[in-house]
Order: structure tokens, then C-alpha cells, then sequence
């Protein structure tokens, strides 16, 4: 059997790259989660803040980032973080091209996008909490840093879940577009098992199921995660 | 600023647009179409046509778009049946896999956010409609699907924008739209800021454009939940005939 040597573990199989692909992209989704949680909490503040300055740049970064193309913006971060680190390289007396790390450009580039979702995903989360219980923390002499802390975090990320669902799901699929900085991540893996072996069709049904088990299993996480952060709430509507 | 190589870069991304309008276009037609069709199997009572929605929807949501187009662009040739077949002229073409992967994977989105739409049509209403004896496609078109398509719009307008952006993937099957050709500058040339710039400028004023006529849509689909007092006279108005 011809396909299965090809997806088998030995040496002319392509399994245990494909497996490491995956790996690769489940963590280069869960880095740019994270830088897009620290961006998308900076980004939700300034929209939510008092200056009107603030605001602006909030919107404009929300509006740039959600309506440009994903594929521009890994072009934006690949080639202009390859221009900028050639420029460093060069006055630290390195000659020639320098590129960026792919790990690195893919992350941050998907990272950003989803700091944009994220933000407003903070954002409604933040609405939702009910203006009363941060008046009675000022009311009993809370610090607005414990406040924060205390009532507000605690509540955002709870009302986030679902939100942060969509925004996981879409940065998931959003980390196969890093391929065209040559990560070796699942969908780069699959293209170059898929051109050496003339087996596209396999291959590519091979890899869009392995992305369909990354996402399903992750909405099961996400889905438990929301049931078990509910569990002090009263039940009520579009809960799961 | 070099005004000269912006003014160079924008006539070179404005060449490309009409392919991005025409993928865009194209691709939300057809999906649209099909997701009428998918979303009829996945409300029916046939149990297998509603399986099969289920599991067209879950595929095609769950996985990534460009595995998608590949599958189309390179899986489908790989077999001798359908190079040799009357399809192939057709499948050949880098910007019909295109038009058709976007619009397969669009099909499983906006089935989900019409079945959204129609879930939100009170069972009252539909009950009164059968009373007056209304049945069949006439209940459909008086009842059910002007009430759905008001509260899908507004997702529907989400999906809209994903898929003017999602146009840019079909660069990658050598379709020459704005991020292929952008993206070939920024190779040529290494000026990263300014082409992005001209490209995310085109981007933004595309989506602008598509969004203001969807609102403008969504407007006058609810004019009856607006109050009479509320309706002043405007440009939009008198351009577009609502009376004040």
C-alpha cells in the first residue's frame, strides 16, 4: 500500500513531518494569542479611555487591521522586519541580507490581527459588566488597581470566552497563510510532501482534516472552559 | 515622501483591481446561491440532507481557506477523469479555482448566519401566514424571508468584508489581484511602508464602499421600525426616494 508508506512513520513517510508541522502550528497560534492578548488589552483600553486622541488610534488600528487582507500584513511584518533587521545588521558591520526569523514574523503578524478581534471582544466583554458593581467597589474605598483586579478582570475574562472562541478559530486558519514565509508549519509541510510526491489531492485532504481536529478539539476546550467559568451564574440565555 | 513611486505603485495596484472586484463579485454570487441551497437541506426533515449540510458546514468552516484552493487548484488535475473531461478548460484556469473555492467556502459561513436569520422569524408569524392560507413559496417570499434577511444582514455584511479580504489568497494560484501584484512590487523594489500603504488604502476604501451600501440596505429594509418623527430630510433621502 503506496499510501500508506507515504503517511507511515518510515523512511520515505512523511507522518512524523506532518506531526511536527501541527505542533508547530498549534504553537505559533498559541504565541500570537498571547502577543495578541497584550496588544488587543492596550488596544481596548485606549478605546475605552476618556482622551479622545486615544480613541482614535483605537479605531484606527481596529479598522486597519480587520480590514486589510491577512496576507498583506504577513508581507508588511516579513519583508519590512527583514528590511529593518538587514538595516541593524548592516550598522553593526554584517554585510548582505539578513532575514527575520519566520517563527517570530508569522506570530507577531498573526498576533497583531488578532489583537484587533481581540480587542473588541475586550471590549464588549467590558460593557457587559454591570456598572453597579464598580461604583459599589469606589463606594467601599477600593483602589481603582485592586477594582481592576478584583471586579473588572475577573468578569472580562469570563464574558471573553466565547468571543475569544471566534478570534482562536480565526487565527488558526490564519496561521496557514504563514506558509508563505516558509515556516514549516502544517500547511507548508503539506504543500512540499504534497509537490515532492505528486500526491496533491491526498496530501491536501490529509492536512484540511488534521486543521479540522485542531479546531474541533479546540471548540470542545473552549466550550467546557465557558461551561466551567459559568458555573456560579445563574442559568440564562445562548448558554451552552 | 517619494510622491512619484507612490503615484507609480497606486496605478499598478488600481490595474489589478478590477480582477480583485471581479473574484470578490463573483465568489459572493455563486456562494450565496449555494448557501441558499445548503441552508434548505440543513433546516429540512430529510435526515440525510440535513447531515449532509452539517457536514458540508463543519468542513469548510473548520479549515483553512488556502488548503481549500490548493485542493481545488492542484488536487483536482492530478486525476486523468477529470483532465479528460469537459470541465477542465474551465478547471485549467487559476481564476475559476479561485472564484470556485471562495465560493465553497463562503457557501458554509453564510448558511450558518441564514439559518441565524431564519431561527430569528417568530413561529407566530408563521402560524398566522398558514391561517390565511398562505403556503409553500408564497409564505416564503411575503413572510419568512423578508424577516430573515433583515436580521442576517448584519452578519451577513461581516462575511461580505471577510470575503473581500479573503480575495488576496488567490494571489497564491498565480491570480494577478492586488496582493499578488503588491506583493510582487514589494520584491522588485524592498519599500515594504509605502506599498502596503497604497494596498491597505485600496482595501479600506473598497470595504468602505461595500459597507456603506449594505447599511444603506439595512436602512431601508427596517424603515417600518423607525418613528415618523425620526425621518429628516437628508441627502440620502431625497437621492434615494424616502419620503420625509
Amino acid at each position: 500500500m503506496e499510501i500508506i508508506e507515504l503517511l507511515g512513520f518510515g523512511a520515505k513517510g512523511w507522518g512524523a513531518l506532518i506531526l511536527t508541522g501541527m505542533l508547530l502550528t498549534l504553537c505559533v497560534t498559541l504565541a500570537s494569542l498571547a502577543i495578541g492578548a497584550l496588544v488587543g488589552g492596550l488596544i481596548a483600553t485606549a478605546k475605552l479611555s476618556n482622551f479622545w486622541w486615544l480613541r482614535v488610534l483605537g479605531t484606527t488600528y481596529t479598522t486597519i487591521f480587520r480590514g486589510v487582507p491577512e496576507l498583506l500584513i504577513i508581507y508588511l511584518i516579513y519583508f519590512g522586519g527583514s528590511n529593518a533587521v538587514t538595516a541593524i545588521g548592516h550598522a553593526m558591520g554584517i554585510e548582505g541580507f539578513l532575514g527575520m526569523p519566520s517563527f517570530l514574523a508569522g506570530a507577531l503578524a498573526v498576533g497583531l490581527i488578532s489583537a484587533a478581534y481581540q480587542a473588541e471582544v475586550y471590549r464588549g466583554a467590558y460593557r457587559a459588566i454591570p456598572r453597579g458593581e464598580i461604583e459599589a467597589a469606589a463606594s467601599i474605598g477600593m483602589p481603582p488597581l485592586r477594582c481592576v483586579r478584583r471586579i473588572i478582570l475577573p468578569q472580562i475574562l469570563r464574558f471573553a470566552i466565547p468571543g475569544l472562541n471566534n478570534v482562536w478559530q480565526l487565527s488558526l486558519k490564519d496561521s496557514a497563510l504563514i506558509s508563505v514565509t516558509g515556516l514549516a508549519e502544517l500547511m507548508r509541510t503539506t504543500q512540499v510532501a504534497a509537490g515532492s510526491t505528486r500526491q496533491y489531492f491526498m496530501f491536501y485532504i490529509v492536512g484540511g482534516l488534521l486543521y479540522l481536529v485542531l479546531t474541533s478539539f479546540s471548540e470542545r476546550l473552549f466550550n467546557s472552559a465557558e461551561r466551567r467559568s459559568n458555573k456560579s451564574m445563574p442559568r440564562g440565555m445562548g448558554q451552552v | 515622501m517619494d510622491f512619484a513611486f507612490l503615484y507609480s505603485t497606486m496605478k499598478a495596484l488600481l490595474a489589478a483591481t478590477p480582477t480583485t472586484i471581479g473574484l470578490f463579485s463573483l465568489s459572493v454570487f455563486f456562494g450565496g446561491l449555494l448557501a441558499l441551497v445548503i441552508v434548505t437541506m440543513r433546516v429540512s426533515n430529510n435526515i440525510i440532507a440535513r447531515n449532509f449540510a452539517k457536514g458540508y458546514i463543519f468542513v469548510f468552516r473548520g479549515s483553512p481557506l488556502l488548503i481549500q484552493m490548493f485542493l481545488v487548484f492542484y488536487g483536482l488535475g492530478q486525476f486523468g477523469v477529470i483532465r479528460h473531461s469537459f470541465v477542465w478548460p474551465a478547471l485549467r484556469e487559476p481564476f475559476i479555482c479561485a472564484v470556485l473555492s471562495l465560493a465553497l467556502c463562503t457557501a458554509g459561513y453564510s448558511a450558518e448566519i441564514f439559518r441565524s436569520g431564519l431561527r430569528a422569524v417568530p413561529p407566530g408569524e408563521v402560524e398566522a401566514a398558514r391561517a390565511a392560507g398562505m403556503s409553500g413559496f408564497l409564505l416564503l417570499r411575503r413572510i419568512i424571508a423578508p424577516i430573515a434577511l433583515r436580521h442576517a444582514l448584519p452578519a451577513y455584511s461581516t462575511e461580505i468584508v471577510l470575503m473581500v479580504k479573503s480575495t488576496a489568497l488567490a494571489s497564491l494560484v498565480t491570480v494577478w489581484e492586488i496582493t499578488g501584484v503588491a506583493q510582487r512590487l514589494i520584491s522588485q523594489t524592498y519599500r515594504t511602508m509605502e506599498i502596503f500603504l497604497c494596498a491597505a488604502a485600496l482595501y479600506l476604501l473598497l470595504n468602505f464602499i461595500i459597507l456603506q451600501a449594505l447599511s444603506l440596505l439595512e436602512n431601508r429594509l427596517n424603515r417600518h421600525h423607525r418613528r415618523p418623527t425620526e425621518r429628516k430630510p437628508s441627502v440620502m433621502n431625497a437621492l434615494f426616494g424616502a419620503r420625509p
